[in-house]
């Protein structure tokens, strides 16, 4: 098998890791770890702006990681925990940086990828106006926000977002997410 | 009416809304994973004061946190305050943000945007 979940994680541990996680993505999961993250970036930053716009960032990133995550069939690995998902909380240089990652099914991909393309391309103007549009006309679910989440990470980071696909098997991918915010 | 007072939690906001003096306010974070069940509430709690508001509501909104779960939520509260205004009552928006909080001031001004009322855009200095 090409794709190597443990080789992936340590890929993601790039940088002064402050915080790492593999396994089940739950909500008592993600009320913890956003608990722990704050007390811990109040030690390590002084600028409460820099302090806010990590922390709204992870808020997004990871109700979204919890939103989408794609469970693999019990048949095709038994081993991996159910609502699978990773990510890494890292310092590199002056930036912090988010990335996740999770299954995916192989027919979703391509939507995927246009929106975060599309994403990636807009300017900060653009940006602007494609999140009030949505949050004005989408209806959203329960689950989601149509897509808002992404374009307030683009928004908030410039930009900065960065993604990619490593195939698993004939059905699912792993998507890995890395976003940067500038110090 | 009923008015609504709950206390905040580390992923909700505290909430009051008073029908007798026409004050609304929503304080702390909003960062549910689920924003809709939380919001129910004080959207048909809207609907009902609608029916016979204050003269005068005054809404203050001071948001430390807020996710976009919750973003949709809140359009929703605006759109039941913009429904009482156009009705020819006063609607006071106080935009609460914290110093230099950039993105907090740009999200008002994007629901401003929306929503046919002015915000007041307050600045919070420590």
């Amino acid at each position: 098998m090409s794709f190597n979940i443990d080789e992936r994680y340590s890929k993601m541990n790039q940088g002064e890791v402050l915080l790492a996680y593999k396994g089940s993505i739950t909500a008592e999961l993600i009320t913890n770890v956003l608990g722990v993250v704050e007390s811990k970036l109040d030690h390590v930053i002084d600028k409460s702006i820099t302090k806010k716009k990590i922390y709204n960032i992870l808020v997004e990133s990871l109700q979204n990681l919890y939103h989408h995550v794609d469970d693999l069939p019990y048949m095709v690995n038994e081993s991996m925990d159910i609502h699978f998902g990773i990510f890494v909380i890292s310092k590199m240089d002056e930036s912090y940086v988010i990335r996740t990652g999770n299954f995916i099914r192989n027919d979703k991909i391509k939507k995927l990828t246009e929106r975060l393309d599309k994403i990636k391309s807009l300017t900060r103007d653009e940006l602007k106006e494609l999140y009030k549009f949505v949050l004005n006309n989408q209806k959203f679910s329960d689950k989601g926000g149509g897509g808002l989440g992404l374009i307030d990470i683009a928004r908030r980071t410039g930009g900065g977002v960065d993604y990619e696909f490593d195939n698993y098997d004939n059905d699912y991918s792993f998507f890995s997410f890395t976003i940067t915010i500038d110090n | 009416m009923e008015s609504i007072a709950l206390e905040g939690t580390p992923k909700t906001p505290t909430v009051n809304m008073d029908g007798a003096t026409g004050i609304v306010e929503i304080k702390g974070r909003s960062i549910p994973e689920n924003s809709i069940e939380f919001y129910r509430p004080l959207v048909e709690w809207l609907e009902e004061y609608s029916k016979e508001p204050q003269q005068l509501t005054t809404v203050n909104i001071q948001l430390e946190y807020f996710n976009t779960s919750s973003s949709k939520c809140i359009l929703d509260v605006f759109k039941k305050l913009e429904a009482i205004k156009k009705a020819r009552n006063e609607v006071i928006i106080n935009w609460y943000y914290e110093e230099d909080d950039e993105d907090m001031l740009e999200a008002g001004e994007d629901y401003e945007s929306i929503i046919r009322i002015p915000f007041k855009m307050i600045e919070v200095v420590d």
